[in-house]
């Protein structure tokens, strides 16, 4: 429990490893340390910015499928609405040719009647006047009587 | 284990014993055979374990730290790599939080100090005969020197010689940086301007001499109160380790009482040296904080 040159021998040998310390273990390690804080903060900063922008992408996606659904569903009314106009036209169509058709029929039918009438007319005519001979006895002049008969024949 | 030739007294003074290498009184160079021959020997004299231990620690603190400090990258950290990076960030913290000024000493010092007195205060754990009685063995077997008088103390902080060695050094950084940041004349001011100050010339004059006692008291007590709190501890500590191993030769059934104890104290002083060593850290670090304090205008 004496002093003595210890003290000094200490001293010495203390500051010797303070003095290596200070040169050559400190700088390093925490040289590395500080490096290693700032790739670690980097990565950190990195990540969160991975995740931002996966979270953009994926409201990207969202908005693109919605976009998506509105665009088809437009497409399908407008299909729907195509398809009733055609339908719509081809009744049209059908109809307005149904309609020509019938008034074509009505024309021949009309044609028909005028033409039996005008055949009726004549045949009454004929017979007309056979029965008028028959009754007279004699000779209608027919000549002589036309424009009666032909007055006769209209009136009929 | 106390050897039959030895009282119980004598195998703890054995113990308290450096193994002192000086000049005798015959004039010859030579280890101390006693205590009494080592007090003899005066100044010139020095403790070859104390000495052998705290470099051979001190060195392997060195080389441990230093294989971490090459392999040191950003990359993830392995093993003893990552253990030596939380005591560096330990350190550096404990500089951060308590030294205000620039000084890239301060922190390799501080971490110096740490490690060191840990590993110094951890050689306390080590069994008390273990260390001193293997040297005591090999001295006697290749050296035919008398076991009795073979003294080897295995703790250096509980020799007063290395504690008050590294304070000393702590001292001198500290008046050494004193000078230079604030200048001769502020340190010398901040030794005789305070705690009294007077704007009466006169009345200040008387001051002087008061502030100045009572400053230089202040500053001699910080290496000194820094020294002996780890010297105190680290003695006390290893005087209640050697007084559980005297109870080793007192029969099976207070040698087992005794190994309980040797257990349950063992356990306990590995927060005693660890806490000793931080506080030796941070006490350091403050005092070199106060020494780059610049001082207030008055």
């Amino acid at each position: 429990m004496n002093i003595n040159l210890t003290l000094i021998g200490q001293s010495i040998t203390f500051a010797v490893f303070v003095w290596f310390c200070y040169a050559y273990i400190w700088p390093p390690l925490v040289n590395a340390l500080s490096e290693r804080k700032k790739k670690i903060a980097d990565g950190l900063a990195a990540a969160e910015r991975g995740q931002h922008e996966q979270e953009l992408a994926e409201k990207k996606a969202a908005e693109r499928l919605k976009d998506a659904k509105g665009q088809a569903s437009d497409i399908i009314a407008q299909a729907q609405k195509r398809a009733s106009e055609i339908v719509d036209e081809a009744k049209d169509d059908a109809r307005t040719e149904a309609e020509r058709i019938k008034a074509g029929a009505d024309a021949e039918i009309e044609q028909e009647i005028n033409r039996a009438r005008e055949h009726l007319r004549k045949e009454v005519v004929v017979l007309a006047i056979s029965g008028a001979e028959k009754i007279l006895k004699k000779e209608v002049n027919k000549d002589a009587h036309a424009s009666s008969l032909d007055e006769l024949a209209g009136q009929l | 284990m106390a050897e039959e030739a030895l009282t119980a007294g004598q195998y703890i003074k054995h113990h308290l014993q450096n193994m002192t290498y000086g000049q005798h009184a015959d004039g010859t160079w030579g280890l101390a055979h006693s205590a009494e021959e080592a007090k003899e020997m005066g100044f010139m004299s020095i403790n070859v374990d104390t000495m052998f231990w705290s470099i051979l620690l001190g060195v392997l603190f060195l080389w441990i730290f230093r294989r971490a400090a090459k392999n040191a990258t950003a990359d993830t950290p392995s093993g003893l790599q990552n253990f030596i990076e939380m005591i560096i960030e330990f350190v550096d913290g404990s500089v951060k939080g308590a030294f205000n000024g620039r000084n890239a000493i301060v922190a390799p010092m501080a971490l110096t100090i740490f490690v060191w007195v840990f590993l110094i205060n951890f050689m306390d754990l080590i069994p008390v005969d273990w260390l001193p009685g293997s040297v005591a063995w090999m001295a006697s077997t290749f050296f035919g020197a008398d076991p009795h008088h073979v003294y080897f103390k295995v703790v250096p902080s509980t020799d007063p010689n290395a504690t008050f060695g590294m304070a000393l050094a702590v001292f001198m950084l500290t008046i050494y940086y004193s000078f230079k940041i604030k200048g001769v004349k502020g340190f010398a001011g901040e030794l005789t301007l305070h705690p009294f100050s007077s704007s009466n010339n006169v009345l200040q004059l008387i001051f002087i001499p008061i502030n100045f006692l009572l400053e230089f008291v202040a500053l001699v007590a910080k290496p000194l109160s820094l020294s002996l709190r780890l010297y105190g501890n680290m003695f006390a500590g290893e005087m209640i380790f050697i007084l559980i191993a005297i109870m080793y030769g007192g029969g099976w059934a207070l040698g087992i009482f005794g190994g309980f104890l040797h257990l349950g104290w063992a356990i306990f002083h590995i927060l005693i040296i660890t806490l000793q060593a931080y506080i030796f850290m941070t006490l350091t670090i403050v005092y070199m904080d106060l020494a780059h304090q610049v001082p207030e205008e008055h």
